[in-house]
This record gives structure tokens, sequence and C-alpha cells, in this order.
């Protein structure tokens, strides 16, 4: 959720910012014209805070390598532009990214990726800053949200200077950590207009060759910008050991050892080499505090510094006060590390589908057929889990339709293959997919589970949704009229709350040789408006205790005390159901039915 | 740690309202003159998962992560929350409550083990460290005040006392941030919340009636016609149609009772049993096919 700012606005004023809107302020005040980007957590709010603006355009493109194109386009065009995606979204854009390193910018551009440590919310945990090196692009790491709308709004100066995209790195705890900022006045940046310049935006063989010395001649530069910025920050004292730090973990290391001698790096690329060489000869050990890979520290062993890190401070998830504590115990530095025991014997509880979700009757079909799923990035991932248990792989955005394709060629499958994917995502990486499946002509099912909205980051719209981040009005996408076009001859459309008509048509699907799209056209229960019906309940006389209900996994279906034949009966939460009627359709005894039905006046 | 600063939990269950509450009180605590961090963790954890939010303030707050075994209270919308948190409590903290409780479907869907994981009402643990434990029934007296979703405050009202602000910074707080037109009830289940008395705990849940095992599933082979129904409906995919004809009980272990094949059998070929009745746990098969 987000904070709407503008109503205290007022140069000076403080205010309570995450870090996604301190972000978003930052380049407010930076005078960005244009943000675009597509939502991932944890970097979704940052375009929702701003969302409001009538002086700047916030969009949402179908996917990051479109937004980083538009992003690119608009700098081009002269105005300060700001470009926002999580880690693996860096991934679909790297193409555009690896080749706008070369070409440089016009109007500031700054391309905010947020990591994922620990992948709360992702697939992988990989690590921006080797894009960074990857790139040839700098990159800022703020450690909260005073230093986010900062360094965000120093990145469209470094970018300019040096005609160059900047990276701003966040990790989930710096996106989804409130603290106080001070709001600043935003800037008048007026369009600049484009320049036409093919040597330096048309990377053709010839053109590229040049640019390339040109990204070489410019990391120069920036590493002596960097070894001069007041982005380093050495502070506490002591010569026994030093370390060198940037972004959350130094928060961590000052909860740690408030007092112990540290160079935080607010730009982590290019390093000051020479400046983490000086701090090194001030302490007798020099530790690098890292979150996920040992990047700057192969950096300095590289550039000849003897360091410590990794023997000390895990490489896999995200790092915390615990885990600095125990690394630095390990290291000899604290006194030995006493955890604290947990309390013993809790139930887990793994994120589920919402009460009334839509997805759930496609993944009983799916369950009730033995197919084997290749399934997507989306809330729907969630039906890999019990009870569900009905997708065999996720990997990346779109990959559903690939996989299922692949799986169909192998042979090997064993059962019908059905690729599962949301409608956010197919149209974010599924179409190309589908249409190889069409060339290709597999004999898969592609269900498209069409909620009008992208769940998962919490309802944001697309190009299929027919409204814009900013409330107008647009074309949407005909998914129908897609996959007709790209050539699949079969192609139906279901309520997939109306449970006997959804096992057909997918069994109808599946019997079709051939590619065949199923499309269910339910809207999402929570966004964008919650749909809520009368509430339904168990007549607990007629339950016969089957736990058929409980196959849907549904939260609002519970155990109730009661039991029949020696099974707990159930009972289902009237506050939560929203009254989609799966369970009652599900139940052999039909003991489920609406709260207000003729059944409960009689009694 | 730094030596001003102090931390605080908040844990409840995705969709309970974990973080306008935690938003809550990190305005208050600023309004109150402290610097404030505050952070959370949402996305794919905000359905049905386990959702936490760490606050902390001082004069000058370094890490935005509370550090195990060092926050002053620890405030749970639910009880197995609270059970899962308690960790990050110091000695001699405490924990503010909710009696409620949100089995989790996955705690239930064992339709064979019958032992549930929910956790019982017991503070020993607590006590073991000298943490001051309340209970409280937010959601009965935010009922009482008409509006079951002022719950949150209930909370916040129970747990202000453990922090230490004016009151006057809460009441600022919440006017700020709950939807517009559900401040007043909000502000009086706060109050409500400042004085509840120790909740009841609940009598912990009864002992579940012992499994007695699968229901029986008896075939009755000469009057089925294969027509291949019941292994289509049947949820667990207990039964399955030999390539002869046969009809086959697969996975007898799995029948849970449901008597779908029993109602759509055309034939009448079909009986499940209860274990109780049944004199043999076998599944009986009887005229074969030939």
């Amino acid at each position: 959720m987000t904070v709407d700012v503008e109503p205290r606005n007022e140069t000076g004023t403080t205010v309570l910012l995450s870090g996604n809107e301190a972000i978003a302020r930052g380049a407010v005040e930076a005078g960005a014209l244009v943000a675009v980007g597509y939502p991932g957590t944890p970097s979704t709010e940052i375009l929702e805070s701003i969302a409001h603006r009538t002086d700047m355009q916030v969009r949402w493109s179908p996917n990051e390598k479109v937004a980083l194109d538009v992003a690119l386009g608009a700098s081009l065009g002269g105005v300060r532009t700001l470009c926002t995606m999580k880690h693996v979204g860096l991934n679909v854009a790297a193409d555009t990214f690896m080749t706008m390193a070369y070409t440089g910018v016009s109007a500031g551009l700054v391309i905010v990726v947020a990591d994922d440590p620990g992948m709360h919310s992702s697939q992988n945990e990989q690590d921006t800053r080797a894009y960074a090196r990857m790139g040839g692009v700098p990159l800022l790491e703020p450690s909260n949200s005073k230093e986010a709308k900062a360094f965000t709004a120093l990145a469209f100066e470094i970018s300019e200077q040096f005609d160059t995209p900047v990276l701003v790195r966040t990790t989930t705890r710096v996106s989804h950590n409130r603290g106080v900022v001070e709001l600043g006045d935003r800037m008048d940046k007026p369009v600049v207009g484009f320049e036409r310049n093919p040597q330096k935006y048309v990377m053709i063989p010839g053109h590229a060759r040049g640019r390339r010395p040109a990204l070489l001649r410019r990391l120069t530069e920036l590493a002596e910008y960097a070894e001069a910025s007041p982005l380093t920050k050495e502070s506490g004292t002591g010569d026994s050991f030093g370390i060198v730090t940037s972004g959350i973990v130094h928060n961590y290391l000052r909860e740690v050892l408030p007092d112990a001698k540290a160079l935080k790096l607010g730009m982590s690329y290019p390093l000051p080499i020479e400046r983490i060489r000086e701090f090194s000869k001030t302490v007798d050990r020099l530790f690098v505090l890292e979150e996920l890979d040992p990047i700057v520290e192969n950096d300095l062993r590289a550039a000849g510094i003897a360091v410590e890190g990794k023997e000390f401070f895990p490489q896999v998830g995200e790092l915390s006060p615990d885990a600095v504590r125990r690394g630095f115990a390990a290291a000899g530095i604290l006194p030995e590390y006493l955890s604290i025991e947990p309390a013993p014997g809790t139930v887990t509880r793994p994120p589920l589908l919402c009460p009334g979700c839509p997805h759930t009757p496609p993944y009983l079909a799916l369950k009730r057929l033995g197919a084997v799923v290749t399934g997507d990035i989306g809330c729907y991932t969630l039906a890999a889990l019990e009870p569900l248990s009905s997708m065999d792989t996720c990997i990346a955005m779109g990959s559903s339709i690939g996989m299922a394709v692949g799986m169909a060629a192998s042979g090997g499958a064993g059962a019908p293959v059905v690729a599962t994917i949301g409608d956010s995502t197919f149209l974010h990486g599924g179409i190309a997919g589908l249409a190889d499946a069409v060339y290709a002509d597999a004999n898969i099912t592609v269900i498209i589970l069409d909620n009008g909205t992208t769940a998962m980051t919490g309802g944001q719209e697309h190009p299929g949704t027919g409204t814009t981040l900013q409330g107008a009005e647009a074309k949407a996408v005909d998914l129908v009229g897609l996959c007709e076009a790209l050539g699949v001859r079969d192609v139906r459309v279901i309520d997939p709350y109306d449970m006997g008509a959804t096992y057909s048509a997918i069994e109808g699907a599946v019997a079709h040789i051939g590619p065949s799209v199923v499309i269910t056209n339910r809207p999402c229960v929570e966004a964008p408006v919650k749909v809520r019906d009368t509430p339904f309940k168990v007549i607990a006389e007629a339950c016969t205790a089957c736990q058929l209900c409980m196959t849907a996994g549904c939260p609002s279906i519970v155990w109730s005390e009661e039991t029949f034949e020696g099974r707990r009966k159930v009972v289902i939460d009237p506050v939560t159901c929203t009254g989609c009627t799966i369970c009652a359709q599900l139940c052999p005894p039909l003991a489920i039915i609406p709260v207000t039905s003729g059944q409960e006046a009689a009694r | 740690m730094s030596d001003s600063s102090k931390g605080l939990l908040l844990a409840g269950v995705g969709g309970q309202g974990v973080i306008l509450a935690s938003m809550i009180i990190a305005d208050a605590l600023m309004r109150a003159g402290f610097d404030v961090k505050q952070s959370e963790v949402h996305g794919m954890a905000q359905r049905g998962g386990s959702v936490v939010s760490h606050i902390r303030w001082g004069k000058e707050v370094a890490s935005p992560l509370v550090e195990k075994g060092s926050a002053e209270v620890l405030a749970a919308f639910e009880w197995a929350e609270a059970i899962r948190w308690v960790d990050y409590v110091r000695d001699e903290g405490a924990v503010v409550t909710d009696i409620k409780t949100i089995v989790p479907p996955g705690a239930c869907n064992d339709t064979h083990a019958w032992s549930t994981a929910y956790p019982r009402f017991e503070i020993d643990l607590f006590r073991s460290r000298l943490i001051e434990t309340q209970f409280v029934d937010a959601t009965a007296n935010a009922l009482q005040l008409g509006n079951v979703r002022a719950a949150n405050s209930v909370i916040l009202g129970s747990v202000a006392a453990f922090v230490g602000i004016d009151l006057v910074h809460w009441e600022e707080a919440i006017k700020s941030l709950v939807p517009k037109g559900t401040e007043e009830i909000n502000l009086a289940a706060f109050h409500a919340g400042m004085t509840a008395p120790m909740a009841q705990i609940p009598a912990p849940p009864a002992e579940p009636a012992e499994y007695l095992g699968p229901h029986l599933i008896d075939i009755q082979q000469d009057w089925c016609k294969s027509c291949d129904i019941c292994p289509r409906v049947c949820p667990e995919h207990c039964l399955k149609l030999d390539t002869d004809g046969t009809l086959l009980v697969i996975n007898a272990d799995a029948c849970t009772g449901c008597r779908l094949c029993e109602m759509l059998c055309p034939d009448f070929a079909i009986t499940i049993r209860p274990p109780a009745a049944a004199e043999h746990h076998e599944p009986a098969i009887s005229g074969r096919k030939m």
C-alpha cells in the first residue's frame, strides 16, 4: 500500500516514506516527466505512488524490455525518465540495457532495479550488481528512504554528466522500509528535444565499434568520480579491523557494531578502488559485508586488496542484524553468538489462493486429468502447493508455453501437456510462445487465466485491462482475437465458476489435436474491485465429512468440532467467504448452501 | 545495538491489516518526535500467508529490522503468529495477542492423519523468559462497537501502554491513515483496546476422533458395464478401469467416503462402507468377470 504524499508535499515537510515512495519522490524532485515500468515485488509501489500526478506521464508497459525501450526513447526525446522493475525484470530488458550502455542517453535516465534477497516473492535471488559490471553502467545503492530519494535525484545528475544510464539498486528491505524523509522542491526540467545523431544512436557494427571505447572511457571517468564522491562515507574508529559495506547491510552493521570503522559505498560500481586501498592500510583486517554474491569482495581481491567476507557471512538469503552478529562472532570480532530458541510447534502458514479465486477450478480440472502442467509466474503459481498440487514447472515470465511445446516435442510427458499462464504474464512474455506452439503445431493446451489484472503484485493495469495506471481508458487487447490471429483453431472462453463447463472445456481442448487455448473470464476477487457475494454455509447435519470441498484449498473452509464416521466435518467462515459457489458445486451431499437460503429461513 | 533504539514486531495473517496497523504505529512514533524505521514484506506473503512488520524507533535508528531477542513488544493479530515470532521479544518484554485463531487449510487438509498442527494456548515458554502476555479478544471488542474490521485498532490500543507516547499522537496517526469514514469507530476501538481486560483463553479444541481408516469400496463386478464414470469422478483417484474393462481399486487407502462413485453408478455396482461398520479392511471385490 502506498501513501499519497501530495496533500503535504510542501518543501521542508517531513513525512514517513517507504524506500519505493522515496525513489519516486526523488524522481519527482529531479524533474522527471516520464516514469515507466512493469510491476514486480518489491518495486511495484514506485510508480503507483506517483500515478496521480498530472505533471508526469506514469505508465505500465507490457514488460520490462518495452519499459526500458520507452524510457530510452523518452530520454532521447529530451526528458528525464525513470524506469522501474524487479531484479528478474532486468533479464527481460537486458537486450536493450546492454546496448544503451553504448549509446548513452540524452536527458537523465535512471533504472531502478529492486533485488529480492531471500526470495520473499521471487523465483531467484540474482544480484543486480553483476549486471552493472557486465553492462558497464554505474550503480548506486541507497540504504534507507532518505538516501533512496537523494540518490535517485543524484542519479539523474550523474546520468546527464556522464551520458550514461544509471542503475539504482534497492533490496526488499530498502524498498519496503519506511523512514522519515524531508521533501524538497520539484525542479523544472523542460523538454530538450531530440537531436539526430546516428553515430551515437544507430548501433550498426560500424557505429557500435566507436561507442565501445567511449563506454570504457566513461567508466574510467566514473571511477575517478567515485574516488572523490561524498557517496563514499567513512565512519567509526579503530585500527584492528574495518568493514567495506553498502546498502541496507550498513544499517545492520551499525546496529551490531555501532562504532566500528566502516567505509560505506553509496556508489558500488565503479568502485573507488584507491579509496578502499587507503582504507585497508589503516586496519589490520578488512571485511566486506555484502548481501548475496561476493561481488565487491572479488573486485577487491582482483585489485590485490586482502579481504575477508563470505567465509563469515552467508551468500544465500538476506542478511539481518542476527546474521551480521553471527558472522562477526565467527570472525572472532564479537563474543560467541547465542541464538534464541524459537517457540516449538507452530503451524506452517504458506500463502494461498484467496477465497473465491477463479484460478482454482481450472487446476482442479487439471489435477483430475493428471495433465503435465507447465506453469508460470503469478498468484496461480500457488497451485503448485497442497492441496491443488497441480503444477509441474515454473521458471520465468512466459516460460510456460515454450516449455509445453518442448515437453510435447520430447514425447516423454506421458500425459496431456497443458500450459497455464495469467493474462498479464501472457501479454508480458507469452505471445511469442503461443506463436511457436502454432508454428510447431504442438499438441498442447494453453489455459490463459484472465482475471483482468496483474493480481500477484496487488492489481495493476496492463494492455488487456482497458485502463491505465493514471486512470484513463485505453484500448484493451482482445485475447480471443489475438489467439485466433496467431492461428489457434480451438479457442474456448469459459466461466471458471461453472465447474462442469470448466471440466468439459478443458477436457475438450486437451482432446483437440494441435494447439488449443482455453481462456477463463472471471475477474480477480480482490482487484480492481473486491468481489463479494452472499456467503455460503455448511448444513452440519448433511455434511458427510468427505472433505471433497477441501481439495479446492479455500482458506474459508476449515475443520469443525463435529465428526461423521470418524472424520471431521467442515465449516465456512462467513466473513471471508466470497460466495463463489465452487465448494457448493463440489459437495456430493449438497450440504453447502447460501446463508440466506430458504432452508435457513425455515429453521 | 544502538543504545536508545527500541523495536516492536507486528504479526498476523495476510489480509488482516498488519501493514496498515504498522504504518499507524510508525506514524504515531514519528509524530512523537522519534526517528522511525518500519519494514515489512509483501507480495506473495500477502495471500493468506504469515505477515510480519518490524518497527524501530529512537533518537536515530540504524536497522529497520528488529534483532531476535530485542523487541519491547510483539503485537500479534492471531495466536499461532504470536508463537511464531515470540523469539524476537526480549526477556521481560511483552506480547499482546488477539485470542483469534486462524487455522490454515494446510493444517486441515490431511484426510488421513488427524492431528491438527495448530498450537495450543500455552504460555510456559513466554513465562520462562519473563515475557508479559496480554490476551485480547479484539474481535468481540470490535463487534461490540459495530465493525469487526476495527479489531486491529483494539490491538493497537492494548499495545500503546508498551510504547509510551502521548495519546494525541496515536489519535492523529489513526485519523490520518484509516480509511475515510472509519475514523470514529477506529478511535473508539483504540480506546477500548487501552482498557481491554485480559481475555479468557479459549478452551483447547476437542481431540479429534480416532481415525478408523479409509472407507471400503465394494464392487459388484458382474453389475459393472465398464462405463468409466466412477474413475472419472473419484476425487482421490481410487478407481481405474483396466484395459480389459475390469474396474480396479488402485488407491484404497485414499477413499474419504464421499460416495460420488456410489451415487453416480448407473448400475448400483458400487457400495461404500464406513470403516467402523466393516468386518475386514480389504476391499471386497465380488463376482470378478471371467
